[in-house]
């Protein structure tokens, strides 16, 4: 079919179509999305690996529980969902350094690794603290017209447009 | 239906529309955080708005619940600008980074080890955390409505009326 073989949709349409499956998933199983939760658990086992007893002993994992659940399986999904729609539309090809960032900081992978890697660490510390991300509070929350939704995701684009501009500066770039 | 079925098939389809849309894509994140491209808030607030009420009419139904955060001002707030400066650095969120990774940019493959960590470091702050910062402001499980004492319908009509008019501005400004 060629729509499936289209580059791009418009986020609109995508967005609608996103938009019924978050319903028909509340409807059929009571899921809502959500992503963050998950990397607690891959946390969970990778400590697990190493010191069993010391995640047994722990709060957070006890309060989150080491397993794979649903949202577990929906973020794998993810990987594979946008690797499918890549390789249909003929556009998977791998990418080290995204151009925007190259254009700013040059073309250095071990600088753009570094940077996401730190980047990986402070985003999630505060996905938890706040508990959610743009899919469980923003999507999620939202959807259901939650104060901490709208409280969270609010925050989460001040915090990213006050350090998008410390990085790329105030000044639109050509 | 399996329940871990049900999970890979809703990410499946969640990942392909998300690619399709290029909101997985680092130069759109920073786009918006830029404020120069608003291809991201788009698809978001379209999702919001269908879900939005789609939930609420299969909720008034009796059809399904709702499962809401808790509204904790200090948790929400402070590790919401903390999600956000890093946010801005990696130029991924959780759920993007991996569909970023399907896509073939694996610049997120680092963002997600990062994640993991940040992930296990929280979970050695929390019991501190718990007793502090997660006790400020909480109001429990609130909805918009409930707080402003109206009419769910009310507030959806307010709500999908104030998110067309940000999709005509965006519009307009070629955003």
């Amino acid at each position: 079919m060629n729509v499936f073989r289209e580059k791009k949709w418009s986020p609109y349409a995508a967005g609608a179509l996103a938009g019924i499956l978050l319903v028909l998933s509340v409807f059929f199983t009571g899921k809502y999305f959500g992503a963050s939760t998950t990397f607690v658990r891959a946390a969970g086992f990778v400590e697990q690996a190493v010191a069993p007893d010391k995640v047994a002993g722990m709060d957070y994992f006890i309060k989150e529980k080491v397993k794979v659940d649903w949202q577990f399986m929906f973020v794998i999904g993810v990987l594979l969902g946008s690797l499918a729609s890549a390789w249909i539309s003929k556009e998977k090809k791998a990418v080290a350094v995204p151009s925007m960032w190259e254009g700013r900081f040059g073309s250095s992978r071990m600088r753009r690794w570094i940077t996401a890697f730190l980047g990986g660490i402070v985003v999630m510390f505060g996905a938890r603290l706040a508990d959610g991300c743009p899919s469980g509070h923003g999507l999620s929350g939202l959807a259901q017209i939650a104060l901490s939704g709208y409280v969270s995701l609010i925050c989460f684009f001040l915090g990213g447009v006050i350090i998008a501009r410390m990085l790329y500066g105030g000044r639109k770039q050509p | 239906m399996n329940e871990l079925l049900a999970g890979v098939i809703t990410g499946i389809l969640f990942g392909f529309i998300m690619q399709k849309a290029q909101v997985i894509r680092y130069d759109r994140q920073l786009g918006a955080l830029r404020l120069q491209d608003m291809t991201i808030v788009k698809f978001m607030l379209t999702t919001i708005l269908i879900a939005m009420v789609g939930i609420y009419l299969l909720l008034d139904l009796g059809l399904i619940k709702l499962s809401i955060k808790p509204l904790i001002l200090g948790g929400n707030i402070l590790g919401g600008l903390i999600f956000g400066i890093g946010w801005g650095i990696v130029g991924y969120c959780p759920a993007t980074a991996m569909g970023a990774l399907g896509e073939g940019r694996y610049d997120s493959a680092f963002g997600l080890l990062g994640m993991i960590m940040g992930a296990g470091i929280f979970a050695e702050f929390y019991p501190m955390l718990k007793r502090t910062v997660l006790t400020w402001g909480d109001f429990g499980k609130i909805t918009l409505p409930a707080a402003l004492g109206m009419n769910h319908w009310l507030v959806i009509v307010i709500l999908c009326a104030a998110f067309i008019g940000l999709f005509v501005w965006f519009e307009k400004k070629g955003l």
